[in-house]
């Protein structure tokens, strides 16, 4: 790695310490180097120049929205994306479910001793990047270094605050009978194309992730005043994890149809070879919408001027009777029926 | 791209087999998709909505998962924990419940266990860890056993002292005698699995079908190929004849792979193997031949003694592989057997009845 490919200037003396050591940790001189050399730098602003334990704010509006979550994606850099843009944009996306605009974020590190010290700055440049480009700041942030463990990487952890709207909830508990589904994209991208370079598939071309901020188009929606009703992207557990988790949240029924919901040839044809379901396939840039029906039109125009949106559609309807035991069927091309269930564990490789 | 998929899934092909086999039908039909991968793609796309009310599809004991006998699953679970030891089996094993535990809580615990997409994996693995004893769980039909005789084969050229195959390997046509003898029999006709029969191609099945007097037709997996599966075994029924038919042609001949025949000999023996929740059939397993017994983990480990062969109470899962009873029909459905806390294997094999009931049929069906 050379400097010039930073985003930003990184004097940390890769040459003397080329991978991180567990005195990386000790709170001594050498996490004083993480600091002065690689993370202040690239997350500088004025509310971490306060250089205290904690950071000290005054927020724009008194409703706010909190998320936390933690980044273990191994390996760490995949084709359309790493794990230090994931940890920014998943944030992002969890408080744009909300309805709540991003602003800031704090960033946890845990490093494993041996880790390449070119690689922790590769992420945090990749986190800066990420952030820049999405408008948040960086407020606070710890590091631990921890002895070598077989994955021999780095987790992060992120907690972000956005700023919800006054007169608008976002909820599960807010979908109502006969609203649309809207699908905002193709699904089954991040999950293959980290499992495609952890198990080195070599497709070629490599399935990409599918890894991008939703609150763009969030946004937009909201200032185009669609009635939004609930929000969620789409994350582990796939399409059918979000659609099974709402039905339960709500207590309503939904209908959706596989014919209306995208799947790209290559995910199509990975899935196939790997026995593995799409709907249940992770997600780090899709979400679902519930909307009213007479707003579908509009808010599809809206999403497909965004260029990662051009295949959003609606999907289907929560049913108007609900029977009571809140299921979530999926129409087959064959007009037949089947329901989604919530995927148990991991999907894993098959005997045949 | 997947253009060989998309003719099999085109919706108005199967449209069209739907009425025909409707057109067809007179009377009541019990027929038997073998194969638990079948069972899932009828569930899967909903074919049970496509076919008439007095056909009823009876699922098959086609899962190999389902039926390992727990004895091997705790000799598996035994092995897994030595330490030195590096077990490599496919992901379908991991949540499988033997006496005690399943292998994914063995992992958890600390034990060594690596999924793999191929036996040769294993032998991979082997080579890269001269110092580890790597043992592969040879698991499935005459399907995936060419691939795991091959792995014990290439062990072989390669001197390799430090890898051995726990073999579970198991045989379909005794098994379709087996369910044609009992006094408890309903099967009329059958779909074989075509993907054992590109293998083994379709003679096995001809003395079968003659000696039972059962039609017996050779499908896919594609819901093209079952639903033509399904018109021919009906057509067969309706007129009383009782003949082997190739409905996945553009995969079986009727010799079968003989590369892949000459392999299975040269490594295996064909020996009597204990079903899980079957009991014992003569003739229906794969052990590993003398010549290779250095590469058998059995005997290089040890068997342990069986901490308990008997199922849970609630359990109906021996019935459910013989044909006798649905899913659905099981009192512990769904309530004290789910995915999260299996009764039975066919709860969470991804090829058994029980799973596929679970993961794709409505509650009020």
């Amino acid at each position: 790695m050379n400097n010039q490919s930073l985003s930003f200037e990184c004097a940390f003396p890769i040459e003397n310490y080329p991978f991180i050591t567990m005195a990386h940790g000790s709170g001594g001189r050498l996490t004083q180097h993480l600091l002065d050399y690689i993370f202040r730098p690239a997350f500088s602003n004025l509310l971490l120049e306060q250089q205290h334990d904690g950071t000290v704010l005054t927020l724009p509006s008194n409703r706010i929205a909190i998320t936390t979550d933690s980044y273990v994606v191994h390996p760490l850099f995949f084709p359309g994306g790493n794990i230090g843009e994931l940890a920014i944009t998943g944030t992002i996306n969890d408080l744009s479910m909300c309805g709540a605009k991003p602003i800031y974020i704090t960033c946890a590190f845990i490093l494993n001793e041996g880790l390449p010290s070119a690689t922790l700055i590769q992420v945090v440049d990749a986190i800066r990047q990420s952030a820049l480009a999405n408008n948040v700041q960086i407020i606070a942030g710890d590091t631990k270094v921890v002895e070598k463990s077989a994955f021999g990487g780095l987790y992060i952890n992120t907690t972000g605050i956005g700023i919800a709207p006054a007169d608008l909830t976002i909820s599960p508990q807010m979908i109502q009978k006969g609203d649309a589904i809207i699908l905002s994209g193709d699904v089954g991208r991040h999950g293959l194309a980290v499992l495609a370079q952890r198990e080195n598939f070599g497709f070629n071309p490599p399935i990409r992730s599918d890894c991008a901020a939703l609150w763009p188009m969030v946004n937009k929606l909201l200032e185009n005043e669609i009635s939004v009703h609930c929000l969620r992207d789409l994350t582990r557990g796939g399409l059918a994890g979000a659609l099974v988790e709402l039905a339960n949240t709500s207590q309503l029924s939904f209908e959706v149809a596989q014919n209306k919901i995208a799947v790209s040839q290559e995910v199509h044809a990975g899935c196939e070879l790997l026995g593995l379901d799409p709907l249940y396939v992770a997600n780090e840039g899709r979400m679902i919408l519930f909307i009213p029906a007479n707003q579908v039109p509009k808010a599809l125009a809206i999403l497909h001027e965004f260029p990662n949106c051009k295949a959003a559609a609606q999907i289907g309807v929560v049913n108007s009777q609900s029977h009571g035991n809140n299921e979530v069927i999926l129409k087959t091309h064959f007009n037949s029926e089947r329901i989604l269930v919530p995927f148990s564990g991991e999907q894993l490789p098959r005997i045949c | 791209m997947m253009k060989y998929q998309a003719e099999y899934r085109a919706p108005l092909r199967v449209a069209t087999l739907e009425k025909k086999i409707k057109s067809i039908t007179t009377r009541n039909w019990k027929i038997m998709e073998i194969c638990g991968g079948q069972t899932h793609a009828i569930a899967k796309f909903g074919l049970f909505d496509l076919l008439p009310d007095n056909i009823e599809l009876i699922h098959g004991p086609g899962c190999p998962v389902c039926v390992t006998p727990k004895v091997i699953l705790d000799q598996a679970a035994h092995i897994a924990q030595l330490p030195h030891v590096i077990f490599a089996t496919f992901g379908d094993m991991l949540r499988i419940p033997g006496s005690t535990h399943d292998l994914l809580s063995i992992k958890a615990l600390g034990a060594d266990i690596r999924i793999i997409y191929s036996p040769l994996d294993a032998v991979q693995l082997a080579q890269q860890n001269p110092n580890m004893e790597v043992v592969l769980f040879a698991v499935g039909f005459e399907t995936t056993a060419p691939a795991h005789a091959m792995a014990i084969k290439q062990a072989s050229l390669l001197n390799l002292t430090n890898f051995s195959v726990l073999s579970s390997l198991v045989l379909v046509p005794p098994a379709i005698e087996f369910i044609l003898q009992s006094p408890l029999n309903q099967v009329q006709g059958f779909l074989a699995a075509g993907h054992v029969c590109t293998i083994m191609g379709d003679k096995a099945y001809f003395p079968i079908s003659e000696r039972f007097h059962v039609p017996i037709v050779v499908t896919g997996f594609e819901p093209v190929d079952i639903m033509q599966g399904i018109y021919l075994c009906v057509k067969q029924l309706e007129s009383k004849s009782a003949f082997v038919e190739n409905q996945y042609n553009r995969c079986v001949r009727s010799q079968g792979n003989v590369h892949a025949q000459a392999i299975l000999q040269e490594v295996f023996d064909i020996i009597d193997m204990p079903w899980r929740g079957i009991g014992t059939i003569a003739q229906s397993g794969l052990g590993i031949k003398q010549k290779y017994a250095t590469f058998d983990a059995s005997k290089r480990f040890g068997m342990p003694s069986l901490l308990k062969d008997s199922e849970n109470a609630l359990c109906i899962s021996g019935l459910i592989l013989q044909g006798q009873k649905k899913p659905n029909e099981c009192k512990a459905f769904g309530n004290q057997c789910t995915p999260e806390s299996p009764l039975g294997a066919p709860m969470v094999s991804s090829e058994g009845a029980c799973s596929a009931y679970y993961r794709y049929l409505r509650k009020s069906s």
